[in-house]
């Protein structure tokens, strides 16, 4: 007897929610515009306005200790005024070493470009060798290991001897120092493919060509990107150490220049502007290795 | 009646160090085309690596597979898996998993076109086309497994391997995977080796079932034939003489004369 009932409660229990839904739905559907710009403006302001507040502040501080008469650091109002050319005119070209800042900044991105390169084909590929074989990994990696803690600047000299012109011996410094974290993460990324991967590409019998592109290099992208994103903040670090003892156009003889000079607020200048493209490298590779390893990294 | 698939004297011992533990022991059996049969046993007892034995990821110690008369020892698509935890690919999109395969059996006897119309054919098989450009991380983990059927069945092979395929899922989606898998073996007539650890799944889908002993040294205990006519309907065998008669074999078997001591 009870169990018509029990029916007849269920199928009017459902068209009720069905209908209570699209309500809902619509609701959600259409909130203002204005509101919608209002929550982006909100957000942007929740992370924007506490670091300025912190920079206003600390140029403040800056700006009272540095006030006085016979600070050895000028203050931010003395750097500005010091440097307003410099500011306003990246682009001067006076002949020499006395360029704007655009131009010093090029030729040392140019020479980290050309350095991170090939120690990106070659760190990737040595590091694939070594994920991949046990014998080059037993062989190569106690190598790697010593060899990676050499600081930047000592492996100037010896290139200096061995190229006889600073500018190839700069690149040398970009690519042995930003190498070992690229080989090291790629090994890794490579010895951690999860044996399911391997045993698809088994089944499917590709070929090692293939294995190598449609397997490998994306599960291993993730580990190959942290490398790289260690690997050019690394060589950005050298660049500017090499540079100063190199000589030549390039943001790190313009502080050093500056600074034997006695120009303190164009080296202020010149740290800030260093920061901000290691700043941008760093962004620009994450950013190109969140495009390519979306999927693989959720994983 | 002639052997499609013969696993002939299969012995598999595993060596570390000094030590040696014999896992499979002797295995025979003889497996007809169109034929699907279950193995089934205690986790530890070795079916997985008997699967990996016939899918040739795994070597045997002694002894062979032979499909077709012919001795088979490495890893093709003529023996596509579909695994446990699905093995999708996560940076390729739905389509682009099962065309990996696709592209790689077919290579030279379809064109283009042909090739992505059979690939979407066997996404409509196991109704997945609508997410064709979803990546795994969308889907559900039922879909996961649909897709990784499709890719397998999309090889065309001759033995289909399914490694535990409904282990990972809940109850009511695992049930609507079984009778999509009927379905499909209905419709196809594929060959198909499955390893389950569950009664009911193993009873309702299978001609013969493949019970094995507790390991180390597992061997084939026992084989059974579920005389159901097909097409099965899982409620109409719930109260099926046969069905149960079948069930209670197995279950007799796993739980009173080779029970799992260890898990006890």
């Amino acid at each position: 007897m009870n169990m018509p009932a029990t029916k007849i409660e269920v199928e009017t229990a459902t068209p009720a929610a069905i209908a209570a839904a699209p309500v809902v739905a619509m609701t959600l559907k259409r909130p203002p515009r204005a509101e919608t710009y209002a929550r982006i403006a909100r957000e942007t302001a929740v992370r924007v306005i506490p670091p300025l507040v912190v920079i206003a502040l600390l140029t403040l501080v800056w700006e009272l200790v540095c006030r006085r008469a016979g600070s050895a650091l000028p203050p931010p109002s003395k750097v500005f005024k010091d440097t307003k050319e410099l500011i306003f005119d990246p682009f001067f070209d006076h002949g020499g070493i006395d360029k704007g800042l655009f131009w010093h900044l090029s030729a040392s991105l140019q020479r980290v470009a050309l350095g991170y390169s090939l120690s990106a084909i070659a760190g990737i590929a040595l590091g694939v060798l070594v994920g991949q074989s046990v014998w080059a990994m037993r062989g190569l990696d106690p190598l790697f290991q010593v060899l990676r803690t050499i600081p930047p600047l000592a492996w100037l000299p010896l290139s200096l001897a061995a190229f006889r012109d600073g500018q190839p011996s700069a690149i040398f410094v970009i690519f042995i120092t930003s190498i070992w974290p690229i080989i090291i993460n790629t090994a890794v990324g490579i010895r951690n493919i999860p044996q399911d991967y391997r045993n698809v590409a088994a089944v499917v019998q590709l070929n090692p060509l293939e294995f190598f592109g449609k397997i490998m290099i994306p599960a291993a992208a993730p580990y190959i990107f942290t490398g790289l994103r260690i690997g050019i903040g690394l060589s950005w670090l050298a660049i500017i150490a090499a540079e100063m003892l190199i000589g030549g156009v390039g943001i790190g003889f313009f502080i050093w220049d500056a600074w034997n000079s006695s120009h303190i607020s164009e080296i202020i200048l010149a740290l800030f502007y260093v920061g901000i493209v290691g700043f941008v490298l760093d962004r620009l590779i994450a950013g190109v290795g969140k495009i390519v390893t979306r999927g693989t990294a959720q994983n | 009646m002639t052997a499609y698939l013969k696993l002939d004297h299969i012995d598999k011992v595993f060596t570390r160090g000094a030590a040696t533990t014999e896992v499979l022991k002797d295995i025979n059996l003889t497996i007809e085309k169109g034929e699907y049969v279950s193995i089934i046993g205690h986790s530890g007892c070795g079916k997985s690596t008997l699967l990996n034995i016939i899918a040739g990821l795994t070597g045997a110690t002694t002894g062979g597979v032979l499909l077709e008369n012919r001795e088979v020892n490495s890893p093709g698509p003529d023996r596509a898996v579909v695994f446990q935890n699905h093995s999708l690919l996560p940076w390729l999109t739905v389509y682009e998993n099962v065309k990996l395969g696709v592209d790689k059996v077919f290579a030279r006897t379809k064109t283009r076109a042909e090739r992505d119309a059979w690939v979407m054919h066997n996404l409509n098989l196991v109704q997945m086309a609508h997410a064709r450009d979803k990546r795994p991380s969308e889907i559900s983990g039922g879909m996961k497994q649909r897709v990784g059927i499709a890719r397998a069945l999309a090889m065309e092979p001759k033995v289909l391997l399914l490694d535990e395929p409904f282990g990972a899922l809940d109850a009511l989606t695992r049930a609507h995977l079984q009778d999509s898998v009927m379905a499909l073996h209905q419709k196809l007539g594929n060959t198909i080796l499955m390893i389950t650890h569950d009664v009911d799944e193993a009873v309702l889908l299978s001609d013969r079932i493949v019970m094995m002993t507790n390991g180390p040294s597992a061997r084939i205990g026992e084989v059974l034939e579920v005389p159901l006519a097909r097409p099965r309907k899982r409620l109409d065998l719930a109260t099926n003489s046969t069905y149960l008669k079948c069930r209670h074999r197995v279950l007799e078997f796993l739980y009173e004369r080779h029970r799992f001591v260890e898990a006890a």
